[in-house]
């Protein structure tokens, strides 16, 4: 724990630095501040390393289909890469500089270009279609694991030394190390063709055929339904690392001169569990989200496509085995700008909850 | 007696502490084997495992030739674990199928280590503009969901030699080591010896490797094993992705046929899917455990929890 909670402090004492690192260390001194610079800088980071791959790299995608255009249609290096833009939104005739800045320019404007593999297709309108189900599904999924390994790491810590914490313990680190897409292969060929107790078959898909989207319980129950075996394999594949972190987490927190205080003021057991030991106990816990919320919707990549569900995940698969390298692009960039600002959220309600954290920790 | 790590402090460092003469040695590892009979039992799996994917290829020489009367075959004699589909033997790319994934796993642990361990030092002790330059770009590329862009990357390039795998693996999984080393050099730097070292004016690379890095050894064997356990991890995720060439025996690649030929939802195949996940999962359990009792050891705090 004391790890993740002293990376974040940038001390320096330099005297003779120049007026830019000076401004920058006192950036980095607010914690939202430097968070929203991190989160800026992130985006800007994927958006420059997809033009890199797309413009720069010897062999690269935009390369090989202008000259597959060339020599299959006898296009001219004018036409192909006028193909080309269409496709990439990019515009290789421009020197690189505009063409970088156009491109930029063209993502601020929500235009990802088409799809390479279903042509007519523009890859924000797959985006769009496909996302939203693996926004439920993670998000639901992140947080029934967070709140679950939360609760019970507490009781871990409550009761160790007792057969609940070795048992737990033993499940929490058996979990924890096997592979989430391994997990999803054991529930398929286990529970599902095996045991014959899960209608995997019946739960493809992200919706029942005859189902539509509305304010309607059938549709929030028909989504839940064909959600729960993704959302079930997002949930034991991280609870075991918070239950571990949550149970170190209050151990320490149980040593605590507050937490004597207040139980020498005769406040009742459970209230000190939740309000003095729980609160103080999960902060730590926000310090490794970032990890968590990238590993779980990292995992929907091989989990969707495992359990056919019809999220954005089996949709970068297909785009990956397929190299439509527009849609993968594409894909890309809008998972890190979710997880980026899915991270913002978090850390406004860890300063919320801490406040030591805006002040700078003193 | 294990008990003799304890120090104040009890992050890092430990291991210097540690003075075993010879004639305590054998009492040692006794009182270790039955304090730790999980971790030794573990430990012993890891062996086995590490043992099999090296000699296994060696233990059945001969080729696997493929047999188009036994395709997805339940376990027969002669086939001890069924057969694939294309009616290959199962066992024998169980015997096969480890060598490379361990060495790549290796690999791509080492370089990470590396990585993370010299990035990380250097920041801590430097400081100023060094610190924040390699803070903020660990915190970038620690945002991207790492196993996003491994995958992202990998489709850009052609996965044909062990090594490109390696570094691929490595180039997207060092941060959150170096993120931990950093904050440990932090509290290590303002150590009695390394401001002595400091004031003799001894220079930032004696500094680095003979101060510090000596002292995190423990620490960072503890993060090689559970970087192994990365290494695994996304080589199978890459398999899986069909991103790596698909040839040779590999538990991973076996993993992924069985996907994607549909032996997954065959009653009869049930053995020759099952062989490979048990394999990955008892050496990814493997590992974690043993970083887990390593840290026990040598970090003798948690024990009592």
């Amino acid at each position: 724990m004391a790890v993740a909670a002293s990376t974040d402090k940038v001390v320096i004492h330099h005297p003779e630095r120049p007026a830019i690192w000076k401004s920058l260390a006192g950036f980095s001194q607010n914690f939202l501040v430097r968070r929203l610079f991190r989160a800026f800088l992130t985006i800007f980071f994927v958006t420059t390393l997809i033009f890199f791959l797309v413009r720069l790299l010897p062999g690269s995608p935009i390369e090989v289909y202008i000259n597959q255009q060339m020599t299959q249609y006898g296009y001219s290096y004018d036409q192909a890469s006028n193909q080309a833009r269409a496709l990439f939104a990019i515009d290789t005739n421009q020197p690189l500089v505009i063409q970088y800045f156009n491109y930029l320019g063209h993502l601020a404007q929500g235009d990802m270009g088409m799809s390479i593999q279903s042509p007519g297709t523009s890859v924000g309108s797959i985006i769009a279609s496909r996302l939203p189900w693996t926004l439920f599904s993670v998000g639901l999924g992140l947080l029934i694991g967070f709140a679950v390994g939360v609760g019970l790491g507490m009781v871990m810590a409550y009761k160790r030394g007792t057969w609940i914490d070795s048992a737990l313990t033993s499940i929490a680190s058996l979990t924890h190390s096997i592979p989430n897409y391994i997990l999803a292969l054991l529930v398929i060929v286990i529970f599902g063709v095996r045991l014959g107790w899960i209608p995997f078959t019946d739960m493809r898909g992200s919706l029942s055929s005859g189902v539509h989207p509305g304010w309607t319980f059938r549709f929030f129950a028909d989504a839940l339904y064909h959600a729960s075996l993704p959302i079930a394999v997002y949930v034991l594949t991280q609870v075991g690392g918070w239950m571990l972190l949550m149970k170190s987490s209050t151990i320490s927190a149980l040593e605590e001169d507050y937490v004597t205080a207040a139980r020498a003021r005769g406040i009742s057991e459970f209230r000190v569990a939740v309000l003095y030991v729980g609160r103080n106990a999960i902060l730590p816990l926000f310090t490794q989200l970032t990890i968590a919320i990238g590993f779980v919707v990292g995992g929907s990549l091989l989990i969707e496509p495992i359990f056919v569900y019809e999220g954005i995940g089996a949709e970068l698969f297909k785009a990956i085995q397929g190299r439509d390298y527009t849609l993968l692009q594409g894909i890309f960039l809008m998972i890190t700008t979710c997880v980026v600002l899915a991270n913002l959220a978090a850390d406004l309600l860890y300063s919320r909850l801490d406040p030591r954290i805006r002040t700078g920790g003193s | 007696m294990a008990e003799m790590s304890v120090g104040l402090e009890p992050q890092v460092g430990q291991s210097a502490v540690i003075a075993v003469d010879e004639r305590k040695r054998a009492s040692w590892l006794r009182a270790f084997v039955a304090r730790n009979k999980v971790g030794t039992f573990f430990f012993i799996l890891l062996l086995a495992i590490i043992i099999l994917a090296i000699f296994g290829p060696w233990m059945m020489p001969g080729d696997n030739p493929t047999n188009v009367a036994l395709i997805l075959s339940p376990p027969v004699s002669g086939h001890p674990l069924g057969t694939d589909y294309m009616g290959k033997d199962v066992l024998y790319q169980i015997f096969h199928g480890g060598r490379s994934l361990l060495l790549v796993a290796f690999l791509a642990a080492l370089l990470s280590t590396v990585i993370a361990v010299v990035f990380g030092t250097l920041a801590a002790i430097v400081g100023g503009r060094t610190d924040v330059v390699i803070t903020v770009i660990t915190d970038v590329v620690l945002t991207v969901p790492q196993i996003i862009l491994l995958g992202v990357l990998a489709a850009y390039v052609t996965l044909n030699s062990p090594i490109l795998l390696a570094v691929i693996i490595a180039a997207t999984s060092w941060t959150t080591l170096l993120r931990a080393i950093r904050s440990q050099v932090l509290s290590l730097k303002e150590r009695e010896y390394v401001e002595a070292a400091r004031m003799l004016d001894l220079g930032m690379g004696r500094i680095m490797f003979s101060e510090v890095i000596p002292n995190m050894m423990t620490y960072i064997i503890i993060n090689f094993v559970i970087a192994m356990t990365g290494g695994i991890f996304s080589q199978i995720f890459l398999y899986f992705l069909g991103l790596v060439p698909l040839s040779g025996d590999n538990w991973g690649l076996m993993i992924q046929q069985a996907y994607s030929k549909g032996a997954l939802f065959y009653k009869d195949s049930m053995v020759y899917i099952l062989s490979p996940i048990v394999m990955i999962v008892l050496l990814q359990l493997s590992l974690v455990m043993v970083s887990r009792s390593l840290e026990d050891i040598f970090n003798p705090r948690l024990r009592e929890s």
